[in-house]
């Protein structure tokens, strides 16, 4: 606290003062892949559109949400702190959802699009029969969303079985039940589809699976529940 | 139907839902004259004339000696078979280019033909499933299916068929500028100056998280006008608020204009598309049900 306030009184410019207090602010985290590589399930144009400005503006407010949270929580401002909560939930979950979506693709040639082997093939085949199954039921409960939102495959840690959930705006998943991990995320919010699909939702998500990254979904799957 | 369609265009017709006429009459609305029948299809020719022709030619009092057979065939104002109760979808009172470069063509087709059209096909899809909800006019169809919180599910797509028809009414091309008359002073009375009230809307739009519409409403009790938000498809109406202006800050509604830019769309609606002739009008049909002025009580 002396050190921030010894600080400020240097004139010491605010970035330099955030590290010293300790905030850590995010940036924009790469794709593994161009973003026309995932065509023709979804376009270029999306792709780009979708990094560098949709989930680009998300990382800049929520930086923004912190260091004026970080303000309330210093100055002891409790309102302020908690008026900032539905702008961190909103930017921080649109970060992190984004994050994982990314993850979550894969160009065909990479294998986009290939059925999960080893635990989480068989996971999926016990709780939802088989892969089909789990396909349609996640269209369909994306096709519902109202609005914008959310539709993951996840795994309940502690009951050790997959769930299909959605969630709405950037809610994170931990916002549906803290213990579950998301495995697959699709983005079904309108700008995530609307230059290529228009308002056929269901098209855009009968198309995604074809560049959907299992592999990914598989580390994931086996770090939390080792064989 | 299409061509009734075209000729009612502008008018939302409820036609006369149920076939049994007991059922008509214990919902208690209005059998609208029949607009098709089996075999008439697209033969309106006037409104007046029920289509049905045939039934009407052989209108012929009752004879109480005839046998049963042929009071049967005598029977009056044979009814047509099926009838079903449908919204209309209405359509802008605007060409779909007469908003550009603002709104383009484009948007305009996708947004009316595709949204919007979706919508009113659910709906009349969940009507023809449901007969409590016949007989209702769209707004009270909403507030009864907003269910005070809870909403069932035909209003999301009932909601969105008012929201939809109450947005393009609340643009018109060559608008923007400024308020007038009384609406003017209104606003000047409730937010300061229009300047301010321009300011707040526009960043009421932007921070906006996910989908859902931007209001002026005049608020009943507070007897006011405000700036009211709103998800997804829940519209003022549901808590009897009245409301006089609407922007569409669904993604789809800018996107292929704008992309991801929601603070240039905000500015050109504010500046260029909204229509404060229909504002005016609605606020002047709102003075009906709130009173806004200052009871005017003589003192002695």
């Amino acid at each position: 606290m002396a050190l921030r306030t010894f600080a400020k009184t240097l004139g010491v410019p605010s970035r330099v003062q955030q590290q010293l207090r300790g905030l850590q602010t995010f940036t924009l985290p790469d794709l593994a892949y161009d973003y026309g590589a995932l065509e023709p399930a979804i376009s270029g144009d999306i792709m780009q559109l979708h990094h560098q400005k949709h989930h680009q503006t998300y990382i800049t407010n929520y930086n923004k949400a912190l260091e004026q949270l970080d303000d309330a929580i210093a100055k002891g401002d409790a309102s302020t702190a908690v008026k900032l909560q539905s702008a961190i939930k909103f930017n921080g979950g649109g970060h992190v959802n984004h994050s994982i979506f990314w993850k979550n693709l894969a160009p065909t040639k990479e294998g986009g699009g290939e059925s999960p082997h080893g635990s989480l093939g068989w996971a999926i085949d016990e709780s939802f029969g088989s892969l089909e199954k789990l396909i349609a039921k996640m269209n369909a409960e994306g096709a519902a969303v109202q609005g914008s939102g959310w539709v993951w495959l996840a795994l309940d840690k502690e009951l050790k079985r997959l769930v299909v959930e959605t969630t709405a705006n950037q809610d994170p998943l931990v916002t549906v039940g803290p213990s579950l991990v998301p495995l697959i995320g699709i983005d079904v919010w309108e700008h995530a589809y609307y230059l290529q699909y228009k308002n056929v939702r269901p098209d855009y998500l009968k198309n995604i699976w074809k560049v959907i990254n299992w592999k990914y979904a598989s580390e994931i799957y086996e770090k939390e529940c080792p064989k | 139907m299409a061509e009734a369609m075209a000729r009612f265009g502008k008018k939302q017709l409820v036609v006369a839902a149920r076939l049994s006429s007991g059922r008509c009459e214990r919902l208690g609305f209005k059998r609208v004259i029949s607009l098709r029948s089996e075999g008439q299809r697209g033969k309106c020719e006037n409104l007046n004339t029920p289509t049905n022709i045939s039934a009407y030619n052989s209108l012929k009092p009752p004879s109480f000696k005839l046998d049963k057979g042929q009071r049967q065939k005598d029977h009056v104002l044979k009814k047509p078979r099926n009838i079903s109760a449908y919204y209309n979808l209405k359509s802008p009172s605007y060409k779909f280019d007469a908003l550009e470069p603002y709104m383009s063509k484009r948007t305009l087709e996708v947004h009316w033909g595709e949204h919007h059209r979706g919508y009113v096909e659910s709906l009349n899809k969940y009507l023809a499933k449901d007969d409590i909800l016949y007989g209702y006019t769209l707004d009270e169809l909403i507030r009864v299916t907003y269910n005070n919180g809870n909403p069932l599910p035909e209003f999301n797509v009932a909601a969105q068929v008012w929201n939809h028809d109450f947005f393009w009414e609340s643009m018109q091309p060559g608008g923007g500028n400024s308020p007038i008359l009384g609406l003017l002073q209104q606003i000047e009375k409730d937010f300061g100056s229009f300047s301010n009230f321009k300011e707040e809307f526009i960043e009421t739009a932007l921070t906006l998280f996910g989908s859902g519409w931007v209001w002026l409403v005049l608020k009943r009790n507070e007897k006011r006008l405000a700036i009211a938000t709103t998800t997804n498809a829940v519209t003022p109406l549901a808590w009897d608020d009245i409301p006089l202006l609407s922007l569409d800050m669904w993604e789809h509604a800018y996107y292929l204009d704008y992309k991801n830019d929601k603070a240039r769309y905000a500015n050109v609606f504010m500046d260029h598309l909204v229509s404060w002739n229909s504002a005016l009008a609605r606020m002047a049909r709102a003075q009906a049900f709130v009173n806004l002025g200052e009871p005017k009580i003589p003192v002695a």
